[in-house]
Parts: structure tokens; C-alpha cells; sequence
């Protein structure tokens, strides 16, 4: 203190404590961090996305011949290098998609580069997706109707084919609808009838004049089915006398003649033959129908129409059920339940049930909503079919229960992002109102709620991209492997959210580990799987373009 | 919550300060504990009281905030509540419509009258209570909505849905508030994209829209630049005459510009309470003297 010389300036200890003031290391460290979880994300979802893209791409026809003498046609589906094994020597081989299931019970084939001879690409060489039994790879020889041939040769075979595909492919189709839905909904009729008079025998007693009503209806009804019916069959048989007789040999790679009736053909094409342009036709229309029609063949192949609308009426039956539950939960946490060790013990509890397996809301939603609250309902309301089929209205899983169990699933999430945006929105807005003489609910309201809105919907947001992705609940409370009956349709009460339904999430665990063919079915796993975090993200888009409306409307900020 | 500091009574009882008669130095003897009577002119006892306080104490959290405030607010005049930071002058002004009682641990004796009615009356209605009072916040809070219905708020709440009315209302009030001209074509935009100035005039509309016994201002400019500032305050000489206002400011020029009564606040106790222009030209005490001119606190 006394000593009276001039101190030197302090000098820096070292380079290394100069650099951890300036923290240069710490913007790598966590800058490496969001890259790597960036990099991690992207790839996934990239990889996901050209793998799903692709599956539609008609790829090339490629002919093996083999030392042996043998031919195989089909895709390149995969290569990879097998190791030398007893004195071999390591070679490449090929995966080839040769849809020869029928002949050598397998779809795909590998085959070692070094038994090659020769690969061409035959100009003829087309794929051919069937209704039943999966791809068929051959060249086009003639087009016969019957015992006659119409068309001699691949090239006017072909060109015969084009021309006359659609009229039957259309009548096939109209076959199909016929047999799927408008015979099931003569069931329907047919049904609802029969119950009637179960419930009027249940109601008024056998032989009373209800009971004979209803006989008399149920009798007029089964007339009119029966009509209906015998004109529906008349149709069928129509078409498929139509359509009976075409057919379209092919030459497969191993030289047998196979005759394909056009009836079976969904569509063909020349992969060695398109143009660009041709292609992306093939590649569109294949997309068309995998996202509007119906499953075909175990789900390997035709559309997901059914899973697509079931995953999007089930999310966002969810949000409408979780939205206005977890608002009030947690308004009342926040802004009527007075500070203490109750609340916050209700607040923890709340945290963990984010934490519960999902299994667990599952096995909750069959025992309770299925089991208990459905069962009821039966009682109450659908006693008949109880009865007189034993089966199940709402005591079985469906579209609206299995909402339910994912509301409560996501319920948490919602309550949790609820309560942080109510406590985020400035007292003073509440004391204004108060000293304008508003209640306490006028405050909420028509001040709170407005301004948290935009929290909220960052809640909901966050619990339908985790609602939309779960599997393992849905399957206990009403997801089904093909459920092609939409919970919504034309017959009476036209919703009927007692329904089973499909779910995209389901289907890539159904196709993916369920398949009988699951080589085949590869692609499809990862084209669901695209179309699935394709589907969350526009949910997300769509929430998070409300929520900035909401943002400007209500909580712009002042200056 | 402003509570006083550890003015202890042992301090007073250890015989440190000033004890017997009215002090020499008030301050001191208030910082040390004890009570000190307020000098209050006779012309404030003259004038029509809108709002009476009577022997009004407070509690937070056990510490006294306010100790036996009396204090009549004339009608139709500005009242200045002025006092260094942590006097209490907030907390008696959100004691008048009863914003505190949504503060935990409050315990409060001593009463205050509203045109003759009990505030503190515990069969008086406090949502009834606070439509009678404007009130207006440091900082600007206009309500998530428009102006249009931050104006009409008090009445919308009240169950009003006539189209004229309000319309009536909220062009009277803007005008009122010195804002219809700024505003007026586009009543039905978002409050949120006004200025602060503007944002604080729309909350002195919203306040005198329902009409009120008396407008609460808790340092209303506190928030705004000068030229906000200015046209506040031009805007409570206008208020003056037309309606009862308690305000609260640390800004001695606002005071001496603005009101008719000053009222000199410290550490919960009401000092010197008078006529403005004698407040600050000739006070009874010096310590408000002191206070006025900046050379204290």
C-alpha cells in the first residue's frame, strides 16, 4: 500500500485464458453442436425423402444371361460386394427384381457379377403391375381375346394394349367399387333393419304391433336389397363378361409364354422405351394412385388412401379434444389455484404423465374408453347389436376413442406450453382490466387468452407432430391392419366415429415387419414413411402460419 | 410493495431522535420510527371532498407501507401525490380501487369514502367499486384489441352492445383524451401499433370512458419521451375542472405545472398537504420545502 513505485500494467497470464475470455471456443463448441444435431435431422429426413421419392421412378429392365444359359429380366435393386469365401476371389453382385415368384418362388434374385455374360436392355421389356400377385417382367408377343388373336408381335401388341387397357382397366375398377362399397352398404340396409326389429322386440315385446312392424319393414327392406342386389349382380357379371377373354402374352426372360388376362393388368409399362417426359407420367400416375386408392395385396401395394385420412381426422380430432381441456386445466393452475405445495406437486405430476409409455395410454384407452365408457354406450344405445350379433358398437376401439387416448397422451404437453404462455403475458394487462372493472373471467377472457394464444397453438403444435407419429397406443385402441370403410360416408348419421381406421404410422410397422414379402415391400416403407412426416409438417405449417396471425393480431409489439 | 425500512421501535425507544413536540426535523423522526402529524391547509379542508381517506394503514408482509393517512381529495381538481421513491404514493393510490387486494399477505385498517360510500366496506361490490375509478399505469398497457374496444372495454364488460352508444362514447372519450384526430380512421387496428404516447392517451380515454368518480394516474408519463410527456400533461389541464384526478409523479415541474393540491409523501406518512402554488413557494415545513427544490431526495 505505502510503496510509492509506479506498478506495471497487469499482463495477460497466458494465451490460453485470453482466448477463454473472448470464448472463441465456446461459439465452436456450441455452434458444433446445433451442426451436429442439424446435420443428424437433415440426413435422416433427406435420406427418407430421395429413398421415398424413388419408389415410383420406373427404373430400367435389365437382361442378365448367365454361363449356364440361364436369363433373368428385372430392376437393379441393389449391389454389393461379396467377400472372398474358400479360396473364391471377392466379386460384385447384383440384386435384380425379377417378379418370377410364380416360377421360382421369389421375387428378387441375387446374382454374381462373375456368372454374367452379357446385360442388355431389351427394347420390348415391360413391367407389368398386377391386381393380384405382384410385378410380372416379360416382353408383349400377341394380344388375344378368346381363342383369336388380335395382335401379333411387340409392337402392335403393345399399341393394341394401350388402346383397349383403360376401357377394361375402367370397368374393373367399376366391378370393385361395386363389390366394395356398394354391396357392403346393401349389408348396411339390410342390417339396420334387422336390428330394428331386435330393438322393437326388445322394446315392446315379440308379437306386439311394433314388433310385426318392424317385421313388415324388415321384410320390405330385404325385398328391395334382394332387388338391388340381383341388379348389382347383373352388372358385375356384365362387366366381367366384357372384360373376359382379353388377354396379353408375354415371353418371360426364361423364354415360357404366359397369357395375362388384361382384367388382372392395373398398368404396364416399357421403362427401356420411355422418354423423360413418359416417365414422369408413369411416375405421377403411380403416385395418383398411391395416395388415393385403396390397398392392395397386404398393403404392399395400390394406395393409402384410407391410412392418410385416418391419420389426419385422428390428429386433428385430437387437437379439438386436448385444445380446450388443456387450456382450462391449466388456466386454472395458473390463474385461480392460489401459490403452494399442492399446486406444485399437481404441476410435477403433470410433468411425469409426459413421461408415462405410451403403451400405457393405450392399455388405458382399451380398459377405459373401449372397455368401460363403450360398453356403456352399447348398453345405452346399441343394445341390439349386442344382442342379437354380440358384437361391439363402440366396445371395441375406434376413430373416436383412439382421439381420446391420444388427447390424453398429448394433454401434458398442451397443459405445460399453456401455463408458460399465460405466465408470460404482463400483469399490468391484467390490472388494467381489473381497474376497468372487469371479473376475473372477463379478464381471461377477453385479455389473457387472446394475448396467449399464440402459446397455445405453439402447445397444440408440438402435441400433434407427437400424436401424429405414435403407434404403439393405436394399435390397442382401434387401428386396423386394412379398414377400408372411411368413419365418414354417405349412410346414416354419415360420421361414425365408432370406426375402425387406418394409420400411416401403423402401416409402416405393418408393412415394414409384417410383410410376406418385405424385400418388395421396402420401398413402400420408405414411401409411407415420407408421406407420413410430409403430413406432420404441413399439420405444422398449417399451425405455425395461425399462430403468426395470431402473434400480429395480438401481441405486436409497442414502438 | 413499498414498506418502510427498519425503523424499529427500539431505535425510538433507545431515545435517538428527536422525541417530544412537533420535531424539529420531521424526516429524521419519521426514518426513526415514530408518528409525526401531517400539516395540512386549511384550503384543502375547504373544498368538496370526491374521496375521503381516513386514518388508512397498511401492511405487507407485516411492515407498515402506510400509516394513518387522512387526506381529503377535492372534486374536480388534480391532486399531486409526490414523495421520494418508496413513500407509498402507489400503493395509496391502488388502495383507492382496491388493487391490492389482489396482493397476498395485505392486511389494511382505516377506511376511505367514495362520494360518502365505504371502499373498504365488506358488503361494497369491488367490481362495482372499480367502475366508478379510472385508472391509469407507468406504463402504457393497451389491451390486445383494438382501439375501438380498448376505448368501449369498460362498457362492453358492463354489458353495453349498442352500436351507438359506444360509437358516442369512444369518439367522446378519444376527444377527450386529445386522441380522435390521430386515431379516427383507424378505430378498428390493432391498439398494439400505436406510439407509447399515443398507447398512453388511449388508456387515459379507456379510463375516463365510463365516466368516473375520480381518475387514478400512477406516474403516467414515467414511460414517455418528452413531447409525450407535454401532451399528457396538456391533456390533464384539460381534465381539470371536469374531473377529479389523484396522480402520482416523481416529476416536481409536472406537479407544480399540472395540480391544484400537492400532497408530500414520506416513508408511508402523508408530511404537508396544500394548494400547489403554496407547496411549492411557501410550504409550512422545510423538509417539503427541501423536497421540492431538490435538495433532498
Amino acid at each position: 500500500m505505502s510503496s510509492e513505485a509506479p506498478r506495471p500494467p497487469r499482463r495477460l497470464r497466458s494465451a490460453h485464458s485470453s482466448l477463454a475470455a473472448h470464448g472463441e471456443p465456446f461459439v465452436w463448441l456450441t455452434g458444433g453442436a446445433i451442426a451436429f444435431a442439424i446435420a443428424m435431422i437433415v440426413g435422416l429426413l433427406a435420406f427418407i425423402a430421395v429413398r421415398g421419392a424413388a419408389t415410383f421412378w420406373p427404373a430400367p429392365l435389365v437382361e442378365l444371361e448367365l454361363s449356364d444359359g440361364r436369363r433373368a429380366l428385372g430392376e437393379v435393386s441393389g449391389r454389393e460386394r461379396v467377400p472372398a469365401v474358400d479360396g473364391r476371389p471377392a466379386c460384385d453382385r447384383t440384386l435384380l427384381k425379377t417378379a418370377t415368384f410364380e416360377v421360382t418362388g421369389n421375387h428378387f434374385e441375387w446374382f454374381d457379377d462373375r456368372a454374367v455374360t452379357r446385360t442388355v436392355r431389351p427394347q420390348w421389356a415391360t413391367a407389368v403391375e398386377r391386381l393380384e400377385g405382384g410385378r410380372f417382367h416379360g416382353v408383349p408377343v400377341r394380344l388375344v381375346r378368346g381363342e383369336t388373336t388380335v395382335a401379333e408381335g411387340p409392337e402392335r401388341a403393345w399399341e393394341e394394349f394401350r388402346r383397349i387397357h383403360p376401357d377394361v382397366w375402367r370397368r374393373v375398377r367399376e366391378a370393385l367399387r361395386i363389390d366394395r362399397h356398394d354391396r357392403g352398404a346393401l349389408q348396411r340396409q339390410l342390417r339396420a333393419a334387422r336390428l330394428a326389429v331386435v330393438q322393437a322386440e326388445l322394446r315392446a315385446g315379440r308379437d306386439s304391433p311394433a314388433h310385426a312392424a318392424a317385421l313388415a319393414a324388415e321384410r320390405t327392406v330385404a325385398e328391395r336389397v334382394h332387388e338391388r342386389s340381383a341388379a348389382l349382380d347383373a352388372e358385375t357379371a356384365r362387366l366381367r363378361d366384357e372384360n373376359a377373354g382379353w388377354g396379353l402374352e408375354f415371353e418371360a426372360a426364361g423364354g415360357q409364354k404366359r397369357v395375362l388376362p388384361l382384367a388382372g393388368i392395373v398398368r404396364a409399362w416399357q421403362p427401356n422405351r420411355l422418354s423423360p417426359a413418359g416417365k414422369a407420367g408413369v411416375y405421377l400416375a403411380r403416385w395418383w394412385e398411391f395416395l388415393s386408392d385403396d390397398p392392395r395385396e397386404a398393403n404392399s401395394a395400390g394406395g393409402v388412401f384410407p391410412a392418410i385420412w385416418g391419420t389426419v381426422a385422428m390428429t386433428l380430432i385430437m387437437a379439438l379434444l386436448v385444445a380446450p381441456f388443456g387450456v382450462l386445466a391449466a388456466l386454472y393452475l395458473r390463474e385461480y389455484a392460489s401459490r403452494g405445495p399442492v399446486t406444485s406437486a399437481i404441476r410435477i405430476a403433470i410433468n411425469n404423465l409426459a413421461g408415462v409409455p405410451s403403451i400405457v395410454y393405450g392399455a388405458f384407452g382399451l380398459g377405459f374408453f373401449c372397455y368401460v365408457l363403450g360398453a356403456g354406450i352399447d348398453e345405452a344405445f346399441f343394445r341390439p347389436a349386442l344382442v342379437a350379433d354380440n358384437q361391439p358398437t363402440f366396445g371395441t376401439g375406434g376413430l373416436l376413442w383412439a382421439s381420446l387416448t391420444l388427447a390424453l397422451l398429448t394433454l401434458p404437453v398442451v397443459i405445460v406450453a399453456t401455463e408458460e404462455a399465460l405466465a408470460a403475458v404482463p400483469n399490468s394487462m391484467r390490472e388494467g382490466s381489473y381497474a376497468c372493472g372487469a371479473g376475473k373471467w372477463q379478464t381471461i377472457r377477453r385479455i389473457v387468452l387472446p394475448r396467449a394464444l399464440p402459446g397455445i397453438m405453439t402447445g397444440l403444435i408440438l402435441a400433434m407432430a407427437r400424436g401424429a407419429g405414435e403407434v404403439a397406443p393405436l394399435m390397442l385402441v382401434g387401428v386396423k391392419k386394412l379398414a377400408v370403410d372411411l368413419p365418414i360416408d354417405g349412410t346414416f348419421p354419415f360420421i361414425h366415429p365408432e370406426r375402425e381406421f387406418m394409420h400411416l404410422a401403423y402401416l409402416i410397422y405393418d408393412v415394414g415387419f409384417q410383410s410376406p414379402n418385405s424385400q418388395a415391400a421396402k420401398p413402400m416403407v420408405f414411401t409411407i414413411t415420407f408421406l407420413l412426416v410430409a403430413i406432420i409438417a404441413l399439420l405444422n405449417v398449417a399451425a405455425i402460419w395461425l399462430r403468426s396471425r395470431l402473434r400480429r393480431r395480438y401481441v405486436a409489439q409497442q414502438f | 410493495m413499498q414498506a418502510s425500512p427498519d425503523a424499529s421501535p427500539a431505535a425510538a425507544a433507545s431515545g435517538r431522535g428527536p422525541s417530544a413536540d412537533p420535531p424539529a426535523d420531521r424526516l429524521a423522526a419519521v426514518a426513526a420510527g415514530l408518528e409525526v402529524a401531517s400539516e395540512v391547509h386549511e384550503q384543502v379542508l375547504g373544498e368538496t371532498p370526491v374521496l375521503e381517506i381516513d386514518r388508512f394503514n397498511l401492511w405487507y408482509a407485516g411492515k407498515q407501507a402506510l400509516h394513518a393517512i387522512t387526506m381529503p381529495v377535492p372534486h374536480n381538481k388534480v391532486t399531486a401525490l409526490v414523495g421520494p421513491s418508496g413513500c407509498g404514493k402507489s400503493t395509496l393510490l391502488r388502495s383507492v380501487n382496491r388493487l391490492n387486494d389482489l396482493v397476498q399477505n395485505i392486511r389494511i385498517t382505516g377506511d376511505m369514502r367514495l362520494n360518502g360510500d365505504s371502499i373498504y366496506d365488506p358488503r361494497m361490490d369491488v367490481i362495482e367499486l372499480r367502475k366508478r375509478m379510472g385508472m391509469v399505469f407507468q406504463k402504457p398497457n393497451p389491451f390486445p384489441m383494438s382501439i375501438y374496444e380498448n376505448v368501449v372495454y369498460a362498457l362492453r364488460i358492463d354489458g353495453e352492445n349498442s352500436r351507438a352508444v359506444l360509437d358516442e362514447v369512444c369518439e367522446l372519450s378519444l376527444r377527450g383524451a386529445a386522441l380522435w384526430d390521430e386515431v379516427k380512421d383507424r378505430l378498428h387496428e390493432t391498439a398494439l401499433g400505436l406510439s407509447g404516447g399515443q398507447q398512453q392517451r388511449l388508456c387515459i380515454a379507456r379510463a375516463i370512458a365510463a365516466e368516473p368518480e375520480v381518475l387514478l394516474l400512477d406516474e403516467p408519463c414515467s414511460a414517455l419521451d418528452p413531447i409525450a410527456t407535454g401532451k399528457i400533461e396538456d391533456l390533464i389541464q384539460e381534465l381539470r375542472g371536469r374531473y377529479s384526478v389523484l396522480i402520482v409523479t416523481h416529476n416536481m415541474q409536472q406537479a407544480s405545472r399540472t395540480s391544484d393540491y400537492t400532497a408530500f409523501m414520506y416513508l408511508g406518512r402523508l408530511i404537508e398537504y396544500g394548494p400547489t402554488p403554496e407547496i411549492f413557494t411557501k410550504p409550512i415545513l422545510r423538509e417539503t420545502e427541501a423536497y421540492v427544490t431538490g435538495r433532498f431526495g
